[in-house]
């Protein structure tokens, strides 16, 4: 009886999809027939629609890869980051450590969302915007030319979010396994207004004083961030470092990682998210994403090897958190770069990095003795310095016409271009970022130490930040 | 009653175990253990930084036997665990007091 039931109801939907398709077909036909019958409309309507068409399919495609870009570097924080630097500390302070990464994407979204994106992207002055875009409104599907023309506003200021949201997770690695939970959102609350927005303002945003793109009074070429991420969290790393003084035992007592299984698994998610990073810089989905994205991958593997080969002759062995140390290293660097250099260059501005953030790590750190638990400052701070002044090296008009004269003409670009200039206009970018980093950071760091306090009391260090944070334990597998 | 402690290479376990079953030795603990006598450690290098790892991860065998049949085990687990090379391990001997069967409470050599 069931498989009568069963024929039959297989029958049935049989022919309901027989039917369905000969109607569809039925009425296609009807229409074309129909068509044919009415007058088709004027050409220039025709034409005009066509355009309409076309302009919509750009900016479906821009659109398409600008929201994946976003999605990419938002995983470049969550899991990526986390799980890097996860891994790299004590197994009595992973879940705080994830959970700092982690409290980034909730927090500095809503801060972005009231006032951040505002500041940071708003029309104001030179070296911050104003209030036009609080609370997102202004913000909608329309795009502001100024920044992305073929893009919704609201899709590029999704996309700079992600940048605001890791970049302060990139800090979290100077104070790792002793910073106050507290203390640390609202530092991170107070450093993402009084440091990244002015920043990402002077870089990108409107009027700003650095702003390439837009006729800043001090261009600096930076693509995707080398100086308003990498630098600024790099310096402000070293200073916290610094001012929070050595963990307890270091360096004395051996601290090495808990898990460099988890560090490699979140290195490759930040290699592979920094292509949102880089190319959706882009802002488009054409040729000059294609060009960042090839630059970005080419500084991050030419690094790696680098950094590989220099610990490999330097020790007799290439370990592997030096070899994703390196690669990080080297996609720091060709930040700044990735939509100014073409291909070659980009291996070279890697390799330099992967070299230089080595030794930063294997023995300058050790000279100067600070704790700067996971080398946000060796990699960041340093590759980011790097790439922004080999920018100024290797950029090239071929690549990306950023400078023009009144005529609509590409200049030189870079300092191999014939633009020497150009260097010392990085600097001058450079050192912005640095002064901006450190006044900004120790201002920030005695107010909450004054109110909050930093540190956690020598017992809640040596009990772990898991526990005495956030009561729990990372791994329970007797359980 | 005699406790046999044997702190051995973990690459022996299994050569040992089962030479140990073939003389009739059918009860032990294992534990895993980290320590070293005269092996050297070796050094690991993160970031830089070296650490000098030298407590080893060993696994030590534990089995409480009648002393009748405690020199047979002796030799069985020296013959199956001995490479000839340092890090070997060793093999204590102590006097056990006494010997409980928890299912039914038997006690002395019945309970081993």
């Amino acid at each position: 009886m069931r498989t009568v039931l069963a024929l039959a109801l297989l029958v049935f939907v049989l022919m309901m999809g027989v039917g369905a398709a000969y109607g569809h077909a039925q009425t296609a036909d009807a229409t074309a027939a129909g068509g044919a019958v009415t007058a088709s409309p004027p050409v220039q309507d025709q034409v005009a629609q066509l355009q309409q068409q076309v302009s919509d399919a750009k900016s479906a495609g821009d659109n398409a890869w600008m929201l994946v870009s976003a999605a990419l570097v938002l995983m470049m924080t969550g899991p990526g980051l986390a799980l890097f630097y996860g891994g790299l500390v004590r197994k009595k302070n992973v879940l705080a450590t994830m959970m700092q990464s982690f409290t980034m994407m909730a927090l500095i979204t809503v801060l972005w969302a009231l006032v951040g994106y505002s500041l940071a992207f708003g029309p104001g002055t030179s070296f911050i915007g104003g209030f036009r875009f609080l609370g997102l409104q202004g913000v909608g599907a329309a795009p502001d030319p100024d920044y992305a023309a073929t893009i919704p506003a609201q899709t590029f200021m999704v996309f700079q979010l992600m940048f605001a949201i890791i970049t302060p997770g990139l800090i979290t690695g100077a104070f790792a396994e002793r910073m106050k939970f507290s203390a640390m959102v609202a530092f991170m609350v107070l450093w993402s207004i009084l440091v990244y927005s002015p920043m990402a303002h002077m870089v990108w945003g409107k009027g700003g004083l650095l702003n390439a793109a837009l006729g800043g009074a001090l261009p600096t070429l930076d693509f995707a961030g080398g100086t308003v991420v990498h630098i600024t969290s790099g310096v402000s790393a070293l200073v916290c470092a610094l001012y929070m003084g050595r963990r307890l035992g270091y360096p004395k007592e051996p601290m090495p990682p808990h898990s460099v299984v988890l560090s490699v698994i979140g290195a490759c998610l930040l290699w592979v998210g920094w292509f949102g990073f880089n190319a959706g810089s882009a802002l488009a989905a054409g040729s000059l994403a294609t060009s960042a994205f090839v630059a970005t991958h080419f500084g991050a593997a030419a690094a790696a090897l680098g950094w590989a080969g220099a610990e490999w002759l330097r020790t007799g062995k290439p370990s592997v958190l030096g070899a994703i140390s390196g690669a990080v290293a080297g996609l720091v660097a060709i930040t700044p770069a990735s939509g100014f250099v073409s291909p070659m260059p980009a291996l070279a501005i890697g390799l330099v990095a992967g070299i230089v953030c080595y030794l930063m790590v294997a023995k300058i750190k050790g000279m100067f003795g600070y704790d700067d638990s996971l080398d946000a400052f060796g990699v960041h701070g340093a590759g980011g310095t790097i790439g922004a002044l080999l920018t100024g090296v290797f950029a090239s008009s071929a690549i990306n016409p950023i400078f023009k004269d009144p005529q609509g003409h590409a200049l030189a670009s870079g300092l191999l271009e014939g633009n020497a200039r150009q260097v010392l206009n990085q600097l001058a970018g450079v050192a912005i970022a640095w002064v901006l980093a450190i006044v900004g950071t120790l201002v920030i760091l005695k107010v909450v130490d004054a109110f909050i306090g930093l540190r956690v009391p020598d017992e809640h260090e040596v009990q772990g930040l898991d526990l005495s944070q956030h009561g729990e334990e990372g791994y329970n597998l007797e359980a | 009653m005699t406790k046999i402690e044997a702190v051995i290479q973990p690459s022996k376990l299994d050569t040992v175990k089962e030479a140990l079953r073939e003389v009739g030795v059918d009860g032990m603990t294992v534990i895993e253990v980290r320590g070293h006598g005269r092996q050297k450690g070796h050094t690991e290098v993160y970031r830089g930084a070296e650490y000098t790892v030298d407590l080893l991860p060993k696994v030590k065998v534990e089995m409480v036997l009648p002393d009748s049949r405690v020199d047979a085990a002796v030799q069985t687990i020296l013959k199956a665990a001995k490479t000839g090379k340092i890090g070997d391990g060793k093999i204590f001997l102590s006097r056990i007091d006494e010997a409980i069967r928890i299912r039914n409470e038997e006690r002395g050599d019945a309970a081993l």
